[in-house]
């Protein structure tokens, strides 16, 4: 089953890398095909595996504060700031295409 | 020529004074420059080296080593945060990232002082089996220069041909074990999520340890499957692979999906004995495509553990084959989520554009990402939408399950350890491996090594012997969860058993290492 350009188009704003050329829309179809191998399996009653470790209980520290106050060099990476704020372009406005 | 503990050998060496840190430090970056064909490095760490080796003498002088690893040289992944070192990941977006912080592995061994010669090259963001596909150009197998290997490939050709002739590394981690297996470091991380650590230590003829799941915190790793990836640790022996380990595995607060037990750091006995083990064949991992003398090969080392007196039964894997689907699914989910963080705004790459936030963030990511990482963002989204979560996303957790389970049964059923082949070929010439797409490429690569991840069981890639083509190949040993000592044992009495050969590079003019083999081994040319 082909996909459709709806399916596209929504695709393209939930991953926001745009993949518009028949090569990336033909990768999408063979990965598709590809994974509908797992259909093959039967899985009755089988249990999603989340975690290999899901028979663990999940480590809890402390609420404690041990680290921080480390703005700067978190700012340091960006490439747009003000003070300590990253700076987006105005507004959210939808995708535009470009 | 027999390997005796690298680390330790040269450890030795280092406090009986008969080399300095800052020599050993300084032979290494040398050979890093003479290799620098290999594209083995992204970045090297010259300066900073240099300032840990010599801070690394001045312990030494006062006649106090931090440990087994003080002076030695070690390379990390470039996906591994490393404070005041480029990380890029092998991609434009992380280009002129600096990273603020230390991964915990990393930190570790600079706990220990351990000198840190360099980042090496990857896949962009680790994805693929080849380590072809970084912005920075491919990493070329070091065996692909060696004598054995133009001896047995092209004896007669001349050096132009020779030049279209050379192999891949295998990957994600292909620069960790090309920077290994060309001896300008003693130890490597690299990273597997699928086999990108085993499946280049395969091809290029050193030790490629997995370990399990939650034993080795993975922060400070840019992560690519939360659920499977782990540090992978790289050296040229089973012992020094069990050295790195001491050093690394136990409970990092700072990774909640690290086990709180207690990790015991354990020594290899000197004469492993495996007559009392049961030794598992799973006979789905004569996959399609495996090269007859891989199978031999296997065989041969399945016949040497019966004649050592071990248990060695055939056992079955049912869902092996599916593996590689399953991880298809899971990886592209996962790795939908963690790349979304990348959006230009806090740190990386980020576009020009200003029209909006949204298409900032496109462009950036248009901009930043290869064409592998952009469809393995849009495959997982797919997957993960409504309409697909049930018939994909969790069809293949309940798929893993499965993968899992098959496990576990064969390992109730008394089987110690599994021997399986590592990868279906020797390594392939790079103009022959481009012709396929990553995609297809990893799946067919992946395909024995894939499970142990799914499972997130322990495994550890020992060179076995040289291929027809004068390559390596290597046998691949899968153990139990958190077994690692009983699996490094058993690796270390097969790694005795076969002797593989010296690499014998050739294009390379080496200094002499004397001092670095207290073994008979073959010179260099």
């Amino acid at each position: 089953q082909a996909v459709t350009v709806e399916v596209l188009d929504h695709l393209e704003r939930l991953a926001l890398v745009d993949f518009r050329d028949s090569e990336g829309v033909e990768r999408l179809q063979k990965a598709i095909q590809f994974a509908d191998q797992l259909h093959e399996v039967n899985t009755d009653g089988v249990e999603p595996m989340d975690s290999v470790l899901e028979d663990r209980c999940l480590y809890l520290r402390g609420d404690d504060v041990t680290e921080g106050n480390c703005t700067k060099e978190l700012m340091k990476n960006a490439r747009e700031k003000v003070e300590e704020y990253f700076v987006a372009p105005p507004g959210i406005v939808l995708l535009i295409k470009i | 020529a027999v390997k005796g503990t690298l680390c330790f050998q040269v450890s030795a060496a280092l406090r009986e004074g008969q080399i300095t840190p800052t020599e050993l430090c300084q032979r290494c970056l040398s050979l890093i420059r003479s290799t620098k064909f290999l594209n083995a490095y992204i970045t090297v760490t010259e300066e900073t080296a240099l300032k840990q080796a010599e801070e690394s003498e001045e312990r030494f002088r006062r006649g106090q080593p931090l440990g087994v690893l003080d002076g030695i040289p070690v390379a990390v992944k470039d996906n591994f945060n490393t404070a005041g070192i480029e990380t890029t990941c092998a991609s434009n977006m992380l280009r002129g990232y600096i990273s603020p912080y230390n991964a915990t592995v990393v930190q570790k061994l600079l706990d220990q002082g351990a000198v840190l010669v360099g980042k090496t090259n990857l896949d962009e963001f680790a994805m693929g089996s080849g380590s072809t596909d970084g912005v920075f150009g491919p990493v070329r197998n070091p065996w692909s220069y060696s004598r054995q290997y133009k001896e047995k490939s092209a004896p007669k050709s001349h050096s132009e041909d020779r030049e279209s002739k050379w192999v891949i590394t295998g990957g994600s981690s292909g620069g960790s074990a090309a920077a290994v297996s060309s001896f300008t470091c003693f130890a490597a991380l690299g990273s597997d999520t699928g086999g990108s650590t085993r499946n280049p230590a395969a091809h290029c003829g050193v030790v490629g340890l997995k370990p399990t799941y939650g034993l080795i915190s993975r922060h400070g790793l840019i992560p690519l499957v939360n659920s499977m990836d782990v540090p992978g640790i790289l050296t040229r022996c089973v012992d020094d692979a069990a050295v790195v380990l001491g050093l690394l595995a136990g409970h990092d607060p700072k990774d909640s999906t690290t086990i709180q037990d207690k990790f015991k750091p354990f020594e290899l006995p000197n004469l492993p004995d495996v007559s009392k083990l049961s030794i598992g064949i799973p006979k789905e991992y004569h996959a399609p495509g495996l090269s007859g003398e891989i199978l031999a090969l296997w065989s041969k080392a399945a016949d040497l553990f019966k004649k050592a007196g071990a248990k060695v039964i055939e056992v079955s894997l049912p869902h092996t084959r599916y593996s590689i689907v399953c991880y298809h699914v899971l990886c592209t989910a996962e790795v939908a989520s963690n790349m979304a963080r990348f959006d230009g705004l806090e740190y990386g790459h980020r576009s020009d554009t200003n029209k909006s936030t949204e298409s900032m963030y496109a462009a950036t990511r248009r901009e930043g990402f290869n064409a592998v990482v952009r469809g393995r963002i849009l495959s997982g989204n797919y997957f993960l939408l409504k309409q697909n979560y049930e018939r994909y996303f969790v069809k293949a957790q309940q798929v893993r399950r499965l993968i899992a389970h098959d496990f576990s049964k064969v390992f109730g059923n008394g089987v110690d350890v599994l021997l399986t082949p590592t990868t279906l070929t020797d390594a392939a010439p790079y103009t022959e491996f481009i012709k396929e797409d990553n995609r297809t490429r990893s799946a067919q690569d992946d395909i024995l090594t894939q499970a142990a991840n799914m499972a997130g069981l322990p495994a550890i890639n020992v060179p076995a012997a040289l291929s027809e083509r004068g390559l390596p190949v290597g046998l691949q040993f899968i153990g139990r969860s958190f077994q690692e000592k009983q699996l490094l044992t058993v690796a270390k009495w097969f790694e005795k058993q076969v002797e593989f050969p010296r690499i014998q590079l050739e294009e390379v003019k080496r200094h002499d290492h004397g001092v670095l083999q207290h073994q008979k081994s073959a010179s260099f040319s």
